[in-house]
């Protein structure tokens, strides 16, 4: 099963890992703030993540590490 | 297994980009190839004004930083102290690249200096506010161009590949963009090229990104991807401009 984990603190909330995402599990958290003052992005459903790495693909800042 | 990760070459630290900006992808991509092709102790990098002023923050080889616009100066001095040992790149925005260090990059060009250009063009000037580039579209607003570039007053666009193209010099010119996940897998590939050309000793590569700057164009990170493939990407079209060496395979 595919493994997605996010650093978390270096997230800048801009969206285009959601964006990306082919199963559209990905959320920014609404009710979470992280050091840098953004809603960080946060996987609904583990479950259905394929492992494509999309959204690590697109995600300007690195934070994003894909395992399969 | 892990299929993907940061790479090595890119330092552990938060880039001071804006939420969205596409210069983190483009960084990642230069940091992959440096890691592929296992020349991260000998490759120096060459760093612009604008943006991306503090990219020797961002890599873990050797960087220096150049006056506005002369990192193709810069890196020409670097490559013949030592070609052998040396690969250097430059990584240069379109105010440095085209504004301020246009001679420098026509005549480095023009002379095939054995050297990696990474050329960002996001059509404004992102670090000093929002101003027209010369990259700037007909019509775009700008902080210096409220009502749009009109450009009988600001004249005409440079489309940097299209330009060099006409010089026999560069080996190898290309356009790609980062607005989705199969033309960044392209845009590696051609960063890729552009450091096997000079690993090879084939000579001037440079590879122009079309990138965003959702700060400065006032959008969203999301919407300034749209825009970018609605305006920027028919005004500057993808594709390889200048292969010299396939075409002499051709031939």
């Amino acid at each position: 099963m595919a493994k997605v984990s996010f650093r978390t603190d270096f997230c800048k909330g801009c969206g285009l890992c959601v964006e990306a995402c082919p199963t559209k599990i990905l959320i920014l958290a609404k009710d979470k703030i992280n050091k840098k003052g953004h809603h960080p992005v946060e996987m609904t459903d583990q479950e259905k993540c394929i492992g494509c790495a999309f959204c690590a693909t697109m995600c300007p800042d690195c934070i994003i590490t894909v395992e399969r | 297994m892990v299929v993907f990760e940061k790479p090595k070459a890119l330092a552990d630290v938060p880039l001071h980009y804006c939420p969205g900006c596409t210069h983190g992808i483009i960084h990642r991509l230069v940091a992959e190839v440096i890691d592929e092709l296992g020349i991260e102790g000998k490759t120096i990098g060459v760093a612009p004004v604008g943006c991306s002023v503090m990219a020797y923050d961002y890599f873990n080889c050797d960087m220096v930083e150049a006056a506005h616009g002369r990192a193709p100066a810069v890196a020409t001095g670097l490559k013949r102290s030592d070609p052998e040992n040396h690969i250097v790149f430059t990584y240069q925005g379109d105010g440095d690249l085209a504004s301020l260090g246009m001679a420098e990059t026509v005549h480095s060009a023009a002379r095939n200096e054995n050297i990696t250009v990474i050329f960002v063009n996001n059509a404004i000037y992102g670090m000093t506010g929002g101003q027209m580039a010369p990259t700037s579209l007909p019509g775009q607003v700008t902080q210096t161009s409220p009502y749009g570039r009109d450009t009988n007053a600001c004249g005409f666009p440079i489309k940097v590949c299209e330009m060099l193209s006409q010089l026999d010099g560069p080996e190898y010119l290309e356009r790609v963009s980062v607005n989705n996940v199969k033309n960044i897998k392209a845009a590696k590939k051609a960063i890729k090229k552009a450091f096997e050309n000079q690993i090879n000793g084939k000579g001037f590569s440079l590879v122009e990104v079309v990138s965003t700057c959702p700060t400065n164009w006032g959008l969203t990170p999301v919407k300034a991807l749209e825009w970018l493939e609605e305006n920027m990407l028919p005004y500057y079209p993808l594709g390889v401009y200048k292969d010299r060496s396939a075409q002499k395979e051709g031939e």
